[in-house]
Formats: C-alpha cells, sequence, structure tokens
C-alpha cells in the first residue's frame, strides 16, 4: 500500500481499464484482466464488450466473476459457444479486439514465457503453460501485458516462447512502474511512469538495456472513483455464493 | 448403472482417457472412482488438467498428461502436477503440451475422424518445436503455412452433465467445453448426470447426446464438485483456494485423499 492510499495490484489494474476505450470487443482472463475489464465496462466504457475463453461472449457480470466458468457469465452472456467455436470462429477469426496476457518472463520484442523456468525437460519451475495466449498473442488486434516489473520477469532471453510478440500489432506492457509499448525500432521502450517512480528505477528493473521513450509521459494517479468502483468490484466476488 | 460397474467396464489400465469439463461439469466423482479401482498407466487428455488431474497424478494413476493449461485457475499452481513434472514424484510423467486453440482442435479432428485440424497459432512458438503432435502444413489454395494437430485418439471420455432421460439420452447446458467432441473422439464414453428424467426439455444453449453414442449413464447427483453444474449447483471457489495448501506437500496430500476419496463411498465427493 503505498502513502496514496492504492496497492502495486490496483495501479496495474487501473491503469489497464484505462487502456479500453468504448465498443471494443475484449477477451478477459482471470484475475488482474478481468477486474480491469469489469472497471472499464463500470467507469468510461459501459459498452465494452466482455468474452471469456470459456464460451461466454458479451457477459454482463453483476459480481466480479472468481473464475472464467462462473455461472453468472453463463446467464449473462449473448451467447454461449463451445471451446473449439470460440478458439475458432472468435479469437482464430479475427475478432477480438483486445486481449489480455500474463507472464513470467518476458523480452524485449513481447514474446512470452508462461511454460518453465530452466530447461524444458528438466525444469526448475514447472508453469501452468499456454492455454489461450498463442492466439490471443497473435490473432488479437492489440494486447496488454499485466506483469509485475522485476530482473527476473523482464529478462535478455526467456526460457521458452509460449507466444510470441505481436509483430507490428499494438501490444501495452502494463507493469506496477510504468507502461513499456514498442518504440519505432519494434523493441518495448519505456512511454510512461506511474506518480513517485523514476525512469532509472524502471531500467534497473528490466534484464536489458531499455530505451526510454524521449516525450516520457507521467500516468496520472488512480482517481477517488476508478478506486472506490474497483474495490466495490472486488468486495462483490467475495461476496459470491459457494461454500467458504 | 453404478458407477463403480461403469468404470470397471469401461476403463482399463493403459487406456487413453478424457475427463472433459472447461471449468464447469469437471467429473470429479467419476476421476475418484478411478483413483479407488487403481487404475494405472492412463494417458490423461484434458485441456485443464485442474484439480482432479491433480489427484490423480498425484495418486500414481498416470504416465503421460495431454493439456493445455496445467493451473488451479485463480488461485496458483497444481502442486501435484508440478511435483510430477518437476521431480518425478510419484512417478515419471510425460507430458504433450497444446495450447487451448490446438488441442480443442485435436479433440474437433478426432469427432470428425479426421488425421489432424488445421488451425493458425503455435508458428513461432516453441511449442510447435516440441510437440510431436503438432506441425505444418502448406494451404494447397493459397500457399499459406498453417499448424497441423495431430486428432485425439481416445478409448473413453468421462462427462458430466445434468439430466439423462430414461432412453440414456443426456443433456447439458451452461458452458458447454469440449464435451461433445470428447464423446464423439472416443470409443467408449461414461456420464454421470445430476439427475434422471422421463422427457429431456427443450432449453436454450443445450448440447444433447443421443443415446447411442453414450456407453453407461450413471446418476451421481453433485458429481462434480468442487465444479459444479449450471441449475444445480455452484462453483465451491474456497475449496479451490484450499486446494493449494491440501495438495502442497506429499504426506498432506496422500493424507487427504485417504480419508475423503480412497476410503470414501461412491458418490460422495469432497
Amino acid at each position: 500500500m503505498s502513502e496514496n492510499g492504492y496497492d502495486a495490484q490496483e495501479l496495474m489494474t487501473i491503469n489497464a481499464a484505462r487502456e479500453l476505450r468504448d465498443g471494443l470487443v475484449c477477451l478477459v482472463g482471470v484475475g488482474p484482466p478481468n477486474a480491469a475489464a469489469n472497471l472499464a465496462r463500470r467507469t468510461h466504457a459501459p459498452n465494452t464488450v466482455l468474452v471469456y475463453e470459456s464460451g461466454a461472449i458479451g457477459a454482463k457480470p453483476r459480481r466480479l466473476p472468481l473464475s472464467i466458468g462462473d455461472d453468472d457469465l453463463a446467464e449473462t452472456a449473448d451467447e454461449l459457444v463451445s471451446v473449439p467455436e470460440m478458439f475458432n470462429y472468435w479469437v482464430g477469426g479475427g475478432r477480438i479486439d483486445v486481449g489480455f496476457l500474463g507472464a513470467a518472463q518476458i523480452d524485449r520484442k513481447g514474446n512470452i514465457n508462461t511454460t518453465v523456468i530452466g530447461d524444458y525437460g528438466s525444469p526448475k519451475v514447472r508453469l501452468p503453460g499456454a492455454g489461450g495466449a498463442p492466439e490471443i498473442a497473435a490473432r488479437a488486434r492489440e494486447v496488454i501485458v499485466l506483469v509485475r516489473h522485476s530482473v527476473r520477469v523482464f529478462v535478455e532471453k526467456i526460457d521458452f516462447i509460449t507466444s510470441i510478440g505481436p509483430a507490428g500489432a499494438p501490444i501495452v506492457v502494463i507493469t506496477d512502474l510504468g507502461v513499456l509499448r514498442p518504440g519505432a525500432d519494434g523493441e518495448l521502450e519505456l512511454t510512461a511512469v506511474h506518480a513517485g517512480v523514476e525512469a532509472d528505477q524502471v531500467r534497473e528493473a528490466t534484464g536489458w538495456d531499455l530505451h526510454v521513450a524521449d516525450d516520457l509521459q507521467h500516468t496520472p494517479p488512480p482517481s477517488d472513483e476508478e478506486l472506490e468502483t474497483l474495490r466495490a468490484l472486488r468486495a462483490s466476488a467475495e461476496r459470491a455464493p459457494g461454500p467458504a | 448403472m453404478s458407477l463403480p460397474d461403469a468404470i470397471a467396464a469401461n476403463v482399463n489400465d493403459g487406456d487413453t482417457i478424457a475427463l472433459e469439463g472447461f471449468t464447469h461439469l469437471i467429473p470429479f466423482a467419476a476421476g475418484h472412482e478411478i483413483i479407488r479401482q487403481g487404475r494405472k498407466d492412463l494417458t490423461l487428455v484434458r485441456m485443464t488438467p485442474d484439480l482432479i488431474y491433480d489427484q490423480l497424478i498425484g495418486m500414481g494413476c498416470a504416465s503421460k498428461l495431454v493439456f493445455s493449461y496445467g493451473g488451479n485457475p485463480g488461485v496458483g499452481s497444481l502442486h501435484r502436477f508440478r511435483d510430477a513434472v518437476e521431480h518425478d514424484w510419484p512417478a515419471p510423467l510425460e507430458i504433450i503440451e497444446h495450447s487451448h486453440a490446438g488441442l480443442a482442435n485435436a479433440y474437433v479432428a478426432g469427432a470428425a475422424g479426421l488425421p489432424f485440424a488445421v488451425l493458425r497459432g503455435y508458428i513461432g512458438t516453441d511449442l510447435a518445436e516440441l510437440n510431436p503432435e503438432v506441425s505444418q502444413v502448406e494451404c494447397p489454395f493459397t500457399g499459406e503455412q498453417l499448424s497441423a494437430v495431430k486428432a485425439l485418439d481416445l478409448d473413453v471420455a468421462v462427462i458430466h452433465a445434468q439430466q439423462a432421460d430414461v432412453q440414456g439420452n443426456v443433456m447439458l447446458w451452461g458452458l458447454s467445453g469440449v464435451q461433445k467432441e470428447a464423446v464423439l473422439a472416443a470409443k467408449r464414453a461414461v456420464v454421470t448426470v445430476e439427475e434422471v428424467v422421463d422427457e429431456l426439455e427443450p432449453r436454450p444453449h443445450s448440447t444433447v447426446l443421443p443415446h447411442w453414442v453414450i456407453t453407461a449413464v450413471c446418476t451421481v447427483p453433485g458429481g462434480a464438485h468442487p465444479s459444479y453444474a449450471h441449475g444445480y449447483s455452484t462453483r465451491d471457489n474456497g475449496f479451490y483456494a484450499a486446494w493449494d495448501e491440501i495438495a502442497r506437500d506429499r504426506d498432506g496430500f496422500l493424507a487427504w485423499m485417504e480419508e475423503n476419496v480412497v476410503n470414501a463411498s461412491e458418490g460422495v465427493t469432497a
């Protein structure tokens, strides 16, 4: 929790929500992306279309879903489709405007590892793997990556290419320190820092020689409205039914 | 048919088996019965291994896993899956690893009786290099390089559904996952249901599997717990969170399984 009363996760979630322009079709995963997309729908982007890879298209959850298979998503969706249809017609068919991804490691090209740390055959840490990420990275028109900033995550060479960086397509990486976007050479560069963060601090937390944009921006701190709406959303998830 | 009889008759050591249900209708009770009957050397196929495959792997039922996302959704790791891959405990686990799109299409090709399916994706990733069931084909019309995934050939599919009728036709609704494809890609299909009704009523977003593609139907109310059956139960999110601690170390896991699965009776799902 910072002096201003918000934590790193809230800062990242709110900045991710701000990236969503109203009316976009957004493929949402579990965790912070889910909170970000639902926050956008309750603030500046009420017409955001939420698509969950479990098969819910146009879901309008009444509370923050705790899993992508929440029955509230099925009950409020415009359409429910099977998983093969979801990936073939809707994701593969290029009907997703914005997809969210997480990362255990990311490189300067935006390639992402969510598979293993160490050698694939005898991994130090076995991670969950690909899920929907490779197709989202390849087929969504824009990709938002949400990840904590550290030299363990922002590495020169990732251990495994789970998803390739979207060559030429817009990608934005939102961290607890700032925002990275591709520069003219296609490599991620620091385009904005959050309040109280210096560019050198971000460079130190990056495992390659991170370029800082000439016109480095400062993200506005989370507003009271954003924070209150996000916290109310989270509280709604904690009230969700299901034995504890 | 009783669940123990259905599993005994349809699931053999060494089978390639899919227990499907994508975030919904996961057939936990059937998985527990497989554990109780001590099946070995299974090739387990499932898009999201979830807690049920963590349990089957940790109890030594599997020698191979075909999957696309091996996490505890919204919670973190599947510790028994990790222990098997990282430390060969309780036995080495061979893995065939896909993306969701790739494995979904492997089911589709299996259901259609085709040798492989075609999709974009995989290209440029290490998954394409390491998975022997992913290759490339050139489109004969445009010359585009596309990914090919080998069809699944399942011995048995196991699913949970809301209802069957007295004839054995099965209906499920809500998020329908990849269950239809799993059943049609398998030689045998075992279905647990919440209830058997005289006649199935048409419902929006429902999938009906006719009785002649189903091998056995067993009435097991609550058979998806801690997953859920839309209209009958809700997902036990608290149990998914609690599993992280239960499965974290080997002894704690084994003690929990002994008490809640191995020594529990049919249809009782912790």
